[in-house]
């Protein structure tokens, strides 16, 4: 009764957003505060309705209900409870219901906050936040339900459905089909959902964008309240896309932790845009500019997100991560199609009135160097996108299906990451507003002795790959400039205010969150591009088949293979395991156990890599095949991927980063009152 | 800070023209985004070939080095197989269907076409010897037939009436003789 | 490292490699594996899409390395059985389509587009430089580290 519970709940919902909506479009077309408040009121119900069906739906799937097809397809009596509730992710229907319930969150918490000086906005948030709000409730509610039930009909049939068909019975398993073994990692428990935190997140500031749109009030005021927001849906979104990496370098058995397969990149493509969003919103804010832009930026993260939903979900893309085929692509299309006109019919509505009225002084000036870094990521995006779409395009044209793979990204992008990297070191050097050619040259010396010291530390090491030593040589200069930033920032305030080191590191850092949060941000990337650069210069491997007692060689690593032994686990696991020691340059260092795992309930194995980490590289074995009777010879593959934890190190430092420049302002409210006053007096011009 | 746009008078003489045609372009490419974005998911919600479709052109190059030309079989029954030698389930079926073609092969009404979807040709020929195969089979040539029947997998089995028009599609192994025979028997009848 | 063929279990291509063996007068020596997955990382096969060759696991794609394995001993390019592949299975196989007809629209739009933007962004500049031009009145010249401390008070200040 549980599944009638959370089902009815769900409909509930539906039909509260849906009085919402009128209530909404009623308050702001008779300027009446009651109808507003009575929609406001319907969407803070969202999120706890959406709460309780989500728990039902857990208990459900906690309790191993299998009458419940979800339940029953998706989970199984030897799961552990974390995986259990995994399962919420872990199909189709129940990841919809996942997102509709981030989103019906997010619907309240945003209902929550004061809307003293922006109430015109309120109704359009609403209906905006609403209406994606009903698109997936529908989703959930007429196709993909995860509370329908199997029944068996007199023939012997079974058939799924929410309401029993006539004479029929409930049809349950003892026992469910369980997890996809490939999404029982750690990984897999936080990234889906850090994934859809920032696609969902990315919500609130389209809304915000769109009520801006609808009311005319285009004045800075949208950005500013938008602005946090972003930085949390990008600070979600990154999280989610590092631990998805993390998670392929660990399960899926690739050597490698991004494979630019379509669905990885229909992730991207929203960072990519609402990365250049964070960035040109600084301008906005500062001088006012590029109102335009910004707002194309926001729609194109929000529809990118969808887009992205659609293809991961619609059955168009074969991926590893792709869901299988659904009927609900249809009814995204038409939503995709309607959020598409809406929001560009909206702003060329507005084109005109969101004009800028300052202008750009220099080449160098740091707005400048802004719009360009937007140009690279907007690029870059680009060549995602078209990617991503032309394999489509091929097949309808020509009737031929292509691959576009990682060779077509890596060589498209890699300039385009050099040059934004390279932007990276300069515009923190560039002055607001002015600069010249004088001005840099002058502040650039410093990084730039740095720099050569690193290249000349690196050609003694042995690099003598001309673009390693680009890229190392960018790296080192972005992380010269930003130790200088600091540097500069903490003698300034020592000399001002006469604070020690690290209380003038601990002032400077809060009370400027954004700059060098930003700053730490960049720390991180500069860390990651080293680990990115290092695995994908000088990844190494080999295979091989060899036999107890017998040795693989890979770059000073020997790898001698032990034995294997082959159990079962009582979760329904068959393991092989084989060990092998790590030797370099004849000295033991460790024992590693690659393993691959076979799952009997759903017939399918993961490859667990044995990997040994250190600062300078991984050395990552992958057991690929064995011979079971004698357990004499086993197959390895072995990858050394150098520089490769730097990259999981700079996620780190990244997401702190992040962290630090969305954390909420301490004095926030005089910042609020003197951003409302400049606004007062702007709107009473 | 925040002033009303002051604009300049010798942007707004060439304005109206520019900006009508940019609108004009913006749409275009929504418009070709949503129809590709439509299409492609049209195909893919099509799924394999629909029964009433006609028996695709294409020809077929068997392991003997025949050439069959799909559109030549002219007023015979067509049974096309999809099957590959790395397919377990395509085993099921390895003997029933050569069973049926024993079958029908005599009254020259019937023809069967084997066709190994990603499959190497030595493999290929080990699996047609091991379940003695004996109608004409061959690779699909740069997956040009499977592309034409839009398969999903293997084994799928396609038949086509006298007129060419698909009548049956079998997704998965048929489970035995007498069901592939009850499939054909009800197109053969005239 | 010795590779003694026992990864693959398939009878049949050792019955392969001892006719290739006997006919040929100086056989190519037996590629070992490194070789083979030099040629199957720039392919992909249909059945598991957007994984490589090198690192799929199924049964389809094992048959095609034994297939590439095939191919090496008998002294084939890796030009040549990437191009063998292309015929038996299409284009399809590559990891990036040939650059040819249709094609060459993956590798022409995105430079094309980003040309585009460059050119935009430098008209902006340069109309944006014009109408500046009259109000330059800013003191640009002074030094950089005052005004960077000035610029920092007042951000301090303001906060």
């Amino acid at each position: 009764m549980l599944a009638n519970l959370g089902y009815g709940v769900l409909v509930i919902t539906l039909l509260i957003s849906l009085y919402g909506i009128a209530a909404a479009i009623q308050g702001a077309r008779r300027k009446n505060t009651s109808w507003l408040d009575s929609a406001r009121n319907a969407m803070l119900l969202t999120g706890p309705l959406v709460t309780l069906a989500v728990i039902c739906l857990v208990v459900l799937l906690v309790n191993g209900n299998y009458e419940v097809e979800y339940v029953a397809s998706y989970t199984s009596n030897s799961m552990p409870l974390y995986l259990k509730i995994t399962a919420l992710w872990g199909g189709q229907a129940g990841s919809l219901v996942f997102w509709t319930w981030l989103l019906s969150i997010f619907a309240s918490a945003v209902t929550l906050r004061d809307w003293q000086r922006d109430r015109e906005f309120l109704p359009w948030v609403i209906v905006v936040v609403l209406v994606t709000l009903i698109f997936f409730l529908g989703l959930i509610i007429f196709i993909e339900n995860p509370f329908a039930r199997l029944w068996e009909i007199p023939g012997g049939m079974i058939v799924k459905s929410m309401f029993p068909p006539s004479i029929a019975v409930l049809y349950t398993q003892t026992d469910g089909n369980g997890l996809n073994p490939l999404l029982r990692h750690p990984g897999m428990v936080l990234h889906p959902p850090m994934l859809y935190l920032g696609f969902v997140s990315f919500v609130i500031p389209f809304a915000f964008a769109i009520a801006a749109l609808i009311t005319g009030r285009t004045d800075d005021r949208w950005i500013r309240i938008t602005r946090r927001w972003a930085i949390i849906a990008w600070l979600f979104l990154s999280l989610g896309i590092v631990l998805g990496s993390r998670w392929a370098y660990d399960v899926m058995g690739w050597g490698g932790y991004w494979a630019w397969d379509p669905v990885e990149i229909s992730a991207l493509m929203p960072w990519l845009s609402g990365t250049a969003f964070l960035h040109s919103a600084i301008i906005q804010e500062k001088r006012g500019m590029l109102k335009q832009w910004n707002m194309v930026l926001v729609i194109l993260t929000y529809d990118l997100v969808i887009f992205g939903t659609f293809l991961t979900r619609s059955g168009m893309l074969s991926s590893v991560h792709a869901f299988a085929q659904s009927a609900i692509g249809p009814l995204f299309f038409a939503f995709i199609a309607f959020t598409f006109i809406a929001s560009i019919t909206l702003l060329l509505h507005r084109w005109d009135e969101l004009k800028t009225e300052e202008r750009m002084t220099s080449l160098f000036s740091k707005e400048a160097l802004f719009l360009v870094n937007n140009l690279l990521f907007m690029g870059i995006l680009v060549i995602c996108f078209w990617g991503v779409i032309f394999p489509l395009l091929s097949e309808l044209f020509t009737g031929q299906k292509v691959m576009v793979g990682p060779p077509y990204y890596e060589k498209a992008t890699a300039p385009l990451f050099a040059a934004l990297l390279l932007l990276m070191g300069i515009a923190p050097l560039a002055a607001w507003g002015h600069s010249n050619y004088k001005a840099l040259g002058k502040s650039i010396r410093l990084p730039a002795i740095f720099v050569l010291l690193i290249l000349i530390y690196a050609v003694i090491r042995g690099v003598k790959n001309p673009w390693a030593l680009l890229g190392f040589g960018l790296c080192a200069f972005v992380m010269a400039v930003i130790v200088y930033e600091f540097w500069r920032g903490i003698r300034a305030r020592q000399k001002i205010k006469g604070e020690s080191f690290f209380k003038a590191l601990w002032q400077l850092t809060t009370r400027n969150r954004r700059r060098y949060g930003g700053y730490i941000i960049h720390l991180g990337v500069v860390l990651m591009a080293l680990g990115i650069i290092g695995i994908e210069m000088f990844q190494s491997e080999t295979q091989g088949t060899i036999a107890q007692g017998e040795q693989l060689n890979l770059r000073g690593y020997t790898l001698r293979y032990d034995g294997l032994s082959i159990f079962d686990t009582t979760d329904g696991r068959n393991i092989s395991r084989a060990v092998v020691s790590v030797y370099k340059d004849g000295k033991f260092l460790q024992e590693l156990y690659p393993r691959r795992d076979y799952y009997y309930e759903n017939q399918q194995q993961v490859t667990i890599p044995g990997v040994r980490s250190t600062w300078e590289d991984d050395l990552y074995v992958i057991l690929i095949d064995w011979e079971p009777v004698s357990a004499e010879g086993a197959t390895f593959k072995i990858f050394h991927n150098p520089l490769i934890n730097w990259l999981w190190v700079g996620s780190i430092v990244f997401i702190l980063g992040a962290l630090i420049a969305a954390w909420p302002e301490r004095d926030q409210s005089t910042v609020r009152n003197r951003v409302a006053k400049q606004n007062y007096s702007a709107s009473e011009v | 800070m925040v002033t009303p746009s002051t604009e300049k008078p010798e942007q707004k003489k060439s304005k109206p023209n520019r900006s009508f045609w940019w609108r004009i372009l913006v749409w275009l490419m929504l418009v070709a985004f949503l129809i590709i974005l439509g299409l492609g998911l049209f195909r893919t919600q099509q799924g394999v070939m629909a029964i009433g479709d006609e028996l695709p052109d294409v020809t077929l190059t068997t392991f003997d080095g025949q050439e069959i030309r799909f559109n030549d079989l002219e007023g015979k029954i067509v049974v096309v197989n999809f099957w590959a030698s790395w397919c377990k389930p395509c085993e099921q079926e390895a003997a029933e269907l050569e069973a049926a073609w024993q079958y029908y092969e005599p009254s020259g009404n019937v023809v069967f076409l084997g066709v190994a979807y990603a499959d190497t040709e030595s493999e290929a020929r080990a699996y047609l010897e091991k379940f003695n195969i004996s109608y004409p089979n061959g690779l699909d040539l740069g997956t040009r037939i499977s592309n034409a029947f839009r398969i999903g997998g293997v084994p799928e089995t396609f038949v086509f009436d006298r007129n060419h028009v698909l009548q049956f599609v079998q997704i998965g192994p048929f489970q035995s003789l007498s069901q592939i025979k009850s499939v054909i028997d009800t197109y053969l009848k005239p | 490292m010795t590779s003694l063929l026992r990864s693959l279990g398939i009878t049949i291509i050792l019955v392969s490699i001892f006719v290739v063996n006997t006919k040929a007068q100086t056989p190519p020596p037996t590629p070992n594996d490194d070789q083979i997955n030099a040629v199957a990382r720039e392919l992909y096969c249909p059945v598991c899409e957007n994984i490589p060759l090198d690192v799929c696991g199924t049964q389809a794609c094992e048959q095609w390395r034994g297939l590439i394995r095939e191919k090496l001993m008998q002294g084939w390019s890796k030009e040549q059985i990437k191009q063998y592949f292309v015929d038996q299975y299409g284009d399809r196989v590559l990891a990036t389509p040939p650059a040819k007809g249709f094609n060459w629209l993956i590798y022409i739009i995105p430079p094309l587009v980003i040309l585009l933007g460059t050119y935009f962004l430098y008209r902006a500049f340069v109309t944006w430089k014009k109408i500046e031009k009259p109000a330059e009145n800013d003191a640009r010249s002074y030094p950089n580290q005052d005004e960077y401390v000035s610029r920092l008070e007042e951000e301090l200040k303001n906060r």
